[in-house]
């Protein structure tokens, strides 16, 4: 094949991408959009394996390594349960992260690479440098966040004294060694500013991943798809690859317009969350808050009221949140909505921006538990119509249904956009007890007077809810 | 010892209802308490000995018999001077009983030297106090019977109806009061399809109007109205003039008229007068639902039906008894929450705390002495009301996936192109052109993915996140490149080092492009209507 040709596949690649990406604008489309996405890939592999750049040495040795990541892929995604995703997605990210500090160091260490003038060469340089710099923060911020969401790290915020100063010095560091790396003729100098370089890049990674919280995860999970994306570009830039830019940049933006929407979504900006330290993880209750602990009397109530309550219900909104996620109770809740919906009951669901642990988390739970995706609400479409529902359900969600939000200005969530259940007749709040949330405040919304508490774990107590439906 | 408690029949005469329910006679037994209830005590109220004994009651053949065998005696009126006579000491009673009504029955209670828990005199302030509130769930059948005793006496459907007969108006129903009793007869008139109008003193009360469908008349007068204790207070004699004016305006025009207005200790105000009633058009319906402290109308007989000027006048005093089964429930769970109350150990033994604020303000007699009226119940102050303007609401629109629609503000759009603008003055002045033509592409896949995300719906975020991340595979080109590209003769290269480096690359994002993408096909299938 010939560089032209190449070159054109590339351009064809590019733009299935982008129809893959426009085609996920509504699920019907979205189905298309994936194989549009497929294609896309197949091309840009196939030009290129065939294409001028790769000797016919190669290709062996590149099927075998595509048989054997394709077969771990494969059954990592077949293996995966949904409510594992935001863990996978990580641990993914993380493998492009590694994939572009692998590039970074062949290509720092290939000699055959010939440069016009020495402008081109130090540019090279500095693009590996940027490219390994951004997959290596990205590839030890991924492996700590699937460590937080798959609990194997502490989800609370690790943070160290002076840790804006630390992250300063790392910042400092990582400048001074790329001018050692510019300007130094001997390769050791330069072997080693890359080698520090790395560490502190991946050093900062972890140390930027265990400063946020539990609650903050949608953000972190979404800015690393962001990392990933960039540090595809980067090493487009190095290799002069278009393709990779393009594509890099696609994903690159695509993170960081959903990184935009989660900080918005709590009313909180970018660099706050990435300092870090709002979400105390285990929802231990600070102190400070107990003071202004919301007076008035918790009504709990049983499975069995709950379901008479939804028998006589007209209308119910169901508001799923992490809750759900960590006791599987999506396909109960799945259940108890069909048999209500069979009764002509209008059932809907409402779901906050970050409700759970990563963008669309609840979407996909509930899709999975084939829950019709055209009863499943945002937050701006549903909220209006609280008033004039009977009953609403919160299913293991806590601070994006907290009245404290819009009714104190004082507390540390006010202003955040919250779903206004307590407009509803009546609430009730599944949860297993009155911890409060991520954000460790009070809900004022569990002494309403409206509001019923139902203790227990989410799946056992839908459970029983569903039988007496 | 586990305490018994006795139901008798109600003495009162008409009185249907019974106080408690084999429902909630079951949920007594629960609480370590034996039950017995008089023979046919829920004939009334269509309950049988049969339910009862079934619940776990047992049947008492006669008053004495029942009276000498409990403990607690729960009951609905105020029990008549015979029943008090056969009241044994120490007994404990819980009943209505409005105290300051009936000093004389106070005395003999007193004298009984037994302990009674008025129902009436519940602290209804206390949040946690509602749920044994007996004369709000009284207050809400009122309402509601208040509605149904009006359909009965008026001639025409009560929704608009379009028929081929012809047009029907729907009937027009004016409630004067909107407490308890006034909200449930809005909320009932209302999904009868009537067209409802309604006033109260409270102007706070003209949101809960609306939202179960009425709508709100105002006194076109400034004044507050509100009481103590969620009661109305009486107004000035200003606002009294305008009032009248609006009610004259508004009885003229309703074929209904429902009237709830109370304040307590007093006689109820008279809001219509002989010439409203006169100005109604035949046919037309009064209820007065406070028949029994004089009536709002002035032409009320107290618990009777007349017809004045064409118009039907019902003053009914015995609404909740006219829907027995209904208050009989609802008053026997008034009565339950009170006794879980009084026995927080479950185990059949009552404890009349006078320290907690709630059953303070029950118990009108403690063991012989009068504690009635008890103290003020010191509340917490309210809580001031917040400046309106102290929380933005973040009610931004766009973000989901329909792209930003406002403008960015001027000064941060300036800042925004002016550092644009510096740096890419930097990036010409020293790039090599090869770079630059890669640059240009950057920046504009930049803007591509910006637009083309946006538009992605909110739902669809994880499979998002899934296929970017299958697409940033791409990063495998760059190892493709390397690990084995046709040398030109003479460039020597570490090749076993690179081709190693690069075989884990390929592997790595092998893993990612089947995955990722096998991984987000799984999931737009689960996808459907």
């Amino acid at each position: 094949m010939s560089e032209g040709l190449a070159t054109v596949s590339y351009i064809g690649a590019t733009i299935l991408f982008i129809l893959s990406l426009g085609g996920l604008s509504n699920p019907e489309t979205a189905r298309r959009g994936n194989w549009f996405g497929i294609i896309g890939m197949g091309i840009a592999v196939l030009a290129t394996v065939l294409g001028p750049r790769v000797s016919g040495g190669g290709i062996a040795l590149i099927i075998v390594a595509m048989a054997i990541g394709g077969t771990v892929g494969l059954y990592a995604a077949k293996k995966v349960q949904m409510t594992q995703m935001p863990e996978l997605v990580a641990l993914m990210h993380s493998l492009v992260g590694l994939a572009a500090c692998t590039i970074g160091f062949a290509s720092y260490i290939d000699t055959s690479t010939v440069f016009a003038t020495p402008a081109e060469q130090s540019i090279h340089e500095v693009e590996i440098y940027i490219g390994i710099l951004i997959g290596a923060v990205t590839f030890s911020g991924s492996i700590i966040a699937f460590g937080k969401l798959s609990g194997k790290v502490g989800g609370k915020p690790v943070l160290l004294k002076g840790r804006h100063w630390l992250n300063l010095m790392a910042l400092l560091v990582v400048i001074f060694f790329a001018f050692v790396f510019l300007g130094s003729d001997s390769g050791a100098m330069r072997g080693i500013s890359l080698a520090v370089m790395t560490l502190v890049a991946l050093g900062f990674g972890v140390h930027m991943v265990m400063a946020i919280g539990g609650a903050d995860m949608p953000v972190v999970v979404s800015m690393l798809n962001s990392y990933s994306g960039w540090a595809a570009a980067a090493t487009g830039f190095m290799l002069s690859n278009d393709l990779l830019i393009v594509t890099g940049a696609l994903v690159g933006s695509s993170g960081a317009i959903l990184s935009y929407i989660m900080c918005r979504a709590m009313n909180r900006n970018f660099i706050s969350v990435i300092a870090g330290g709002f979400g105390t993880g285990d929802g231990a209750s600070s102190g400070a808050s107990a003071a202004a602990a919301p007076q008035g009397e918790v009504k709990a109530v049983s499975a069995e009221e709950t379901a008479e309550m939804l028998r006589e219900a007209k209308s119910i909104i169901i508001v799923p949140g992490y809750g759900m996620a960590v006791a599987q109770a999506q396909h109960t809740v799945n259940e108890i909505t069909q048999k209500l919906r069979a009764k002509g009951v209008n059932v809907r669901f409402a779901i906050h921006p970050v409700a759970g642990r990563m963008p669309g988390h609840m979407n996909v739970l509930l899709a999975e538990a084939k829950v019709p995706y055209d009863i499943v609400m945002e937050m701006d479409e549903i909220n209006d119509d609280f008033p004039n529902t009977d009953v609403a359900i919160v299913i293991g969600a806590n601070d994006i249904v907290n009245p404290a939000a819009e009714e104190d200005p004082n507390s540390p969530i006010a202003g955040m956009p919250v779903l206004q259940v307590w407009k509803a007749h009546t609430t009730i709040v599944m949860k297993r007890s009155m911890a409060s949330g991520y954000a460790g405040i009070d809900n004022p919304l569990f002494y309403k007077d409206n509001n019923r508490m139902l203790f227990g774990d989410a799946k056992k107590m839908l459970e029983e809810v569903a039988k007496g439906v | 010892m586990t305490l018994n408690i006795g139901i008798p029949k109600e003495t009162y005469p008409g009185e249907r209802r019974v106080a408690t329910v084999p429902e909630v006679v079951e949920k007594l037994i629960k609480l370590g308490f034996t039950v017995s209830v008089e023979s046919h005590a829920g004939e009334g109220a269509s309950v049988s000995d049969e339910a009862f004994a079934a619940a776990g009651a047992t049947i008492a053949a006669t008053a004495a018999e029942l009276y000498a065998a409990a403990d607690i005696i729960f009951k609905v009126r105020a029990p008549s001077f015979e029943e008090v006579a056969q009241l044994k000491a120490g007994t404990t009673l819980i009943s209505f009983i409005w105290p300051a009504q009936n000093p004389e029955l106070m005395q003999k209670l007193a004298d009984a030297k037994v302990t009674v828990l008025a129902m009436d005199c519940l602290p209804r302030q206390l949040s946690r106090a509602q749920k044994m509130d007996a004369l709000t769930s009284m207050a809400g059948i009122t309402g509601y019977r208040a509605v149904i005793e009006a359909a009965n006496a008026f001639g025409r459907f009560f929704n608009g109806q379009i028929t081929a007969a012809g047009k029907i108006p729907p009937a027009k129903v004016f409630i004067a009061g909107a407490g308890v009793a006034g909200l449930a007869a809005i909320g009932t008139a209302a999904n009868l399809g009537a067209v409802v109008r309604a006033n109260d003193t409270r102007a706070e009360v003209a949101d809960q109007v609306k939202s179960l469908g009425g709508e709100f008349v105002k006194v076109d007068y400034e004044e507050e109205g509100s009481g103590g204790g969620g009661y109305a207070k009486v107004m000035s004699e200003g606002f009294q003039a305008a009032q009248r004016q609006m009610y004259a305006t508004e009885v003229k025009n309703a074929d209904i008229v429902i009237t709830t207005a109370l304040i307590p200790g007093k006689p109820a105000p008279k809001l219509i007068t002989a010439e409203m009633v006169q100005s109604m058009k035949a046919g037309s319906v009064i209820i007065d639902l406070a028949g029994e402290q004089g009536g709002n109308c002035e032409l009320t007989v107290p618990g009777e039906s007349v017809v004045r000027h064409g118009v039907t006048i019902v003053g009914y005093t015995d609404m909740p008894s006219r829907l027995a089964k209904q208050s009989s429930t609802l008053y026997g769970t008034n009565l339950l929450r009170l006794a879980e109350e009084l026995c927080k150990t479950k185990d059949g033994i009552i404890d009349v705390n006078m320290d907690d604020d709630a059953i303070r303000g029950l118990t009108v007699i403690k063991e012989g002495a009068v504690t009635w009226p008890a103290p003020p119940i010191k509340l917490p102050p309210p809580p001031p009301p917040k400046p309106a303007a102290a929380i933005k609401p973040a009610d931004k629109k766009g973000g989901h996936g329909h792209g930003s629609s406002e403008p960015m503000d001027l000064k941060t759009l300036s800042i925004v192109f002016g550092v644009a603008a510096v740096l890419f003055a930097l990036v010409g002045a020293y790039a090599p052109a090869a770079f630059l033509g890669h640059f240009t592409v950057f920046a504009l896949a930049c803007f591509v993915g910006y637009m083309v995300v946006w538009n992605v719906t909110p739902s669809l975020h994880t499979p998002l996140m899934s296929v970017t991340n299958a697409i940033s595979s791409i990063i495998c080109i760059g190892a493709l490149i390397q690990i084995a590209p046709p040398l030109a003769a003479g460039i020597v290269r570490p090749n076993i080092v690179i081709g190693i480096i690069a075989f884990i690359g390929i592997t790595l994002t092998a893993v990612n492009m089947f995955g990722g993408f096998a991984v987000t096909r799984r999931m737009l299938a689960m996808f459907r209507k």
